[in-house]
């Protein structure tokens, strides 16, 4: 496990972020059962801020009467939830069984060196975030490369570059 | 209660139809080894994970292993304990948990009391067959009070539930997934950076030695080898009625003069009793009470003894900061006194003193460090070590603690009344500070010394005493999430009180996270309340005001109670914290 870092923030980023908790406080207060709602107040944090900060945490652990600690826990276990915030691009490299037997892993591979990041990790300008997903369904095409919602189907590790190069 | 006729063993019995399997087996004299399970009547706390499968039986037509803890009862049920089968899982369950676990049991805090290791042991487990990748996580020493060694986790998850459901706060959870969980703050922030009470809860739970207290035996050695300081001792009421259980004695023996005569074996240059503090605490804190009775000043007024609480309350209930007294606890308060009053009497700088507090407490480790408490330059406090540390120091001197001759504390700073006793106790302080404010207010009746009503173990307690006319409401919690309790019926006005007590451990300091460990028998905690009254019944004075040697003290030098002299060095102050 690793430890977050907290996030400093300017004062422009400070008045979206007011927004933001406003959209999410009305989603919050207009759930019938707060009880076991943690995961979809979750999801529309994500939705609303692009990831999960460590403010929005406590923000939720205290609106559903929470631990920060339980909040964190939920967010660390499933894959979906990411307290890291997201590039402009998001690149998911399916590596269900067909893509891998495919060779997703040596796309991933090709990417983490071009991109000099790990998987689940953002390049330092914020361009990208780079990840790996479990079957997107579309295994006939497989080893299946996804930018955002594009779709690129039996990628050769060469034609990366181009990929990228398209976003 | 309706029944359910079941056999273990071909043994058949009859049991209420809520038993699980492994309650049924301990009613008929059949033990099923246990790990991550732990039932605290006392508390109502029961950790029922189910997550290390170490009480695996053989339930008949179910083609799966059951585990006794979590399995519950039914009619007809046919249980086998015994069976080979049975006998290889719980085995296997055992070396499962070993192949990631170190191995330095010889070197370990917890060597010959920690509960996987004699598991291994019962379960006659002699080779490993599994082997695989350990995990390798930092040791979390960021605090002053509590030692997180993530390697030793069995991922019981005891801790969370002590931590969620007793303390309320909330701590600690389960994080990530699979072979990489773990158990720690939220963020995985290291202790010192949350809202961690260091009450030692989740120490006191641990099986094994993935929960530690800081261990600072090492400082006190050090102290008492070096010729240039001059080293006090002070031990809290609660260490004299359960030190005897780590040498064989039974819970509930009285220890107070063996334990004077042990600690000044080991060198201490003045073996001194926090009860001093504690009969000074409440020379302020009853005079505090009456003050805020009579001139409308914020009420309830709480006890501040407790570091936990104190710590609580600023996390959690930052709104409410300005009602706790404003006393420094008892060990602090006397420190200070050593560091003043006492250096001052003998001609010695206070910066050569070493003062060592033996606490039951893991909190107040974390507390001497608070730097609003210091005075100049130096802590009160110097080191504070819990009853177990001070069982290991005994043992390493090899002192023979049961041959020990009776000793008494050194003087002045040694006289001591049944109140300070009952300090260690929940009501304790309370019942204190009662005996010594209706013995102030009062006119008459003026031998009543025992309150009975502030007595007892439930969690949450409240009595009214009428003193001088006027009716004395008195609130009392122990466990912190009794604590929050109160305060959420004070904040909503639902419920008033004059004076409220709280001590964080269940049963008061007694039940403190730094006593001997109970390994699940909360008897044990019992007997160590009966014994704390015992003592109180065999002093000669019981109320706090009639101390001598403190009455001595504030005439030679503190002044009036609750006067400035003592405003500056007895008083400290609170702030609010954020609450991750
Ligand atoms: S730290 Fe101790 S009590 Fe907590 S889950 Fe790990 S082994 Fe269990
Ligand atoms: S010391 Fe107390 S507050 Fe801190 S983690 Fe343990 S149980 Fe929770
Ligand atoms: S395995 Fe990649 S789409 Fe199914
Ligand atoms: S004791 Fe039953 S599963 Fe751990």
């Amino acid at each position: 496990m690793q430890h977050t870092k907290l996030q400093k923030k300017n004062d422009r980023q400070q008045v979206l972020a007011g927004e933001k908790y406003e959209a999410l406080q009305q989603f919050i207060d207009q759930l019938e059962e707060k009880e076991g709602a943690l995961i979809h107040v979750l999801h529309k944090g994500q939705e609303i801020f692009g990831y999960l900060p460590r403010d929005v945490q406590l923000y939720i652990a205290r609106a559903l009467g929470l631990s920060g600690a339980k909040v964190y826990g939920v967010v660390s276990f499933y894959n979906y939830f990411t307290d890291k915030p997201r590039g402009e691009k998001l690149i998911n490299i399916c590596t269900g069984t067909a893509c891998f037997v495919k060779g997703a892993n040596l796309l991933m591979e090709e990417l983490e060196e071009k991109l000099k990041i790990k998987a689940g990790g953002t390049t330092e300008d914020g361009k990208y975030t780079l990840n790996a997903v479990r079957c997107v369904g579309a295994c006939g095409l497989a080893p299946v490369v996804m930018v955002d919602d594009k779709v690129y189907g039996r990628v050769k590790p060469g034609e990366l570059e181009e990929i990228l190069n398209q976003h | 209660m309706e029944k359910v006729k079941i056999t273990i063993n071909n043994k058949t019995l009859e049991v209420p139809r809520e038993y699980t399997i492994l309650n049924a087996a301990i009613e008929a004299g059949i033990r099923i080894p246990t790990l991550c399970h732990l039932d605290l009547h006392d508390l109502k706390m029961v950790n029922r994970t189910a997550s290390c499968r170490v009480c695996m039986v053989e339930v008949k037509n179910r083609p799966n292993l059951a585990p006794a803890c979590a399995t519950p009862v039914n009619e007809g049920m046919e249980i086998s304990t015994d069976s080979l089968r049975a006998i290889k899982a719980r085995r296997m369950a055992v070396e499962l948990l070993l192949s990631n676990h170190p191995t330095d049991c010889l070197i370990c805090p917890r060597n010959l009391r920690c509960e996987l290791q004699s598991l291994a042991q019962e379960l006659n487990v002699r080779e490993i067959h599994y082997s695989g990748v350990k995990s390798d996580y930092h040791l979390d020493t960021s605090s002053q009070a509590v030692v997180k060694n993530q390697n030793k986790c069995i991922l019981c998850r005891r801790c969370e539930t002590a931590c969620n459901e007793i303390q309320t706060c909330g701590i600690l959870s389960a994080l990530g997934r699979g072979f990489h969980t773990v158990v720690g703050p939220a963020f995985n922030l290291p202790m010192v950076e949350t809202s961690c009470t260091y009450c030692g809860a989740c120490v006191a739970v641990c099986p094994t030695a993935a929960l530690t207290e800081v261990n600072h035996v090492p400082k006190v050695w050090e102290a008492l080898h070096n010729p240039k300081k001059y080293v006090v001792v002070q031990t809290a009421p609660a260490i004299r009625v359960a030190l005897g259980e780590l040498f064989g004695m039974e819970p509930g023996t009285i220890v107070t003069g063996k334990l004077a005569a042990a600690l000044r074996r080991l060198g201490f240059d003045q073996v001194f009793d926090t009860d001093f503090g504690a009969d000074v605490t409440i020379m302020e804190e009853a005079k505090e009470l009456i003050h805020r009775l009579e001139h409308g000043g914020k009420l309830p007024m709480l006890t501040s003894c407790c570091p936990a609480w104190v710590s609580f309350i600023e996390h959690q209930f930052p709104d409410l900061i300005d009602i706790p007294s404003t006393c420094k606890s008892p060990h602090i308060m006397f420190g200070t006194i050593v560091k003043t009053y006492f250096a001052e009497k003998n001609d010695i700088d206070p910066n050569n003193i070493t003062v060592v507090s033996v606490m039951p407490c893991v909190a107040k480790k974390a507390e001497a460090a608070r730097t609003e408490l210091a005075l100049d330059d130096h802590n009160n406090v110097d080191i504070v070590i819990t009853t177990r540390e001070l069982g290991d120091m005994l043992k390493e001197a090899g002192i023979d603690f049961d041959k020990l001759p009776e000793e008494d504390f050194d003087h002045p700073l040694g006289e001591t009344t049944g109140a300070s006793v009952i300090f260690g106790t929940t009501g304790g302080v309370i019942e204190a500070a009662v005996r010594t404010v209706y013995a102030w207010l009062e006119k008459k009746d003026l031998d009543r010394i025992d309150f009975k009503e502030l007595r007892g173990i439930e969690g949450l307690r409240e009595a009214t005493i009428p003193i001088n006319g006027q009716d004395i409401k008195i609130g009392i919690a122990h466990g912190l999430g009794n604590a929050r309790h109160l305060l959420e019926e004070i904040r909503s006005g639902k419920k008033d009180y004059h004076a409220i007590e709280i001590m964080a451990c269940p049963g008061g300091c007694i039940g403190g996270g730094g006593q001997p460990y109970h390994f699940g028998n909360d008897e044990i905690v019992k007997k160590r309340q009966q014994a704390i009254y015992r003592e109180d019944l065999s002093k000669k004075i019981r109320r706090s005001h009639e101390n001598k040697e403190v009455l001595e003290m504030y005439k030679e030098f503190m002044g009036e109670p609750y006067g400035e002299k003592a405003h500056e060095l007895l008083h400290t102050y609170f702030e609010p914290k954020e609450r991750i």
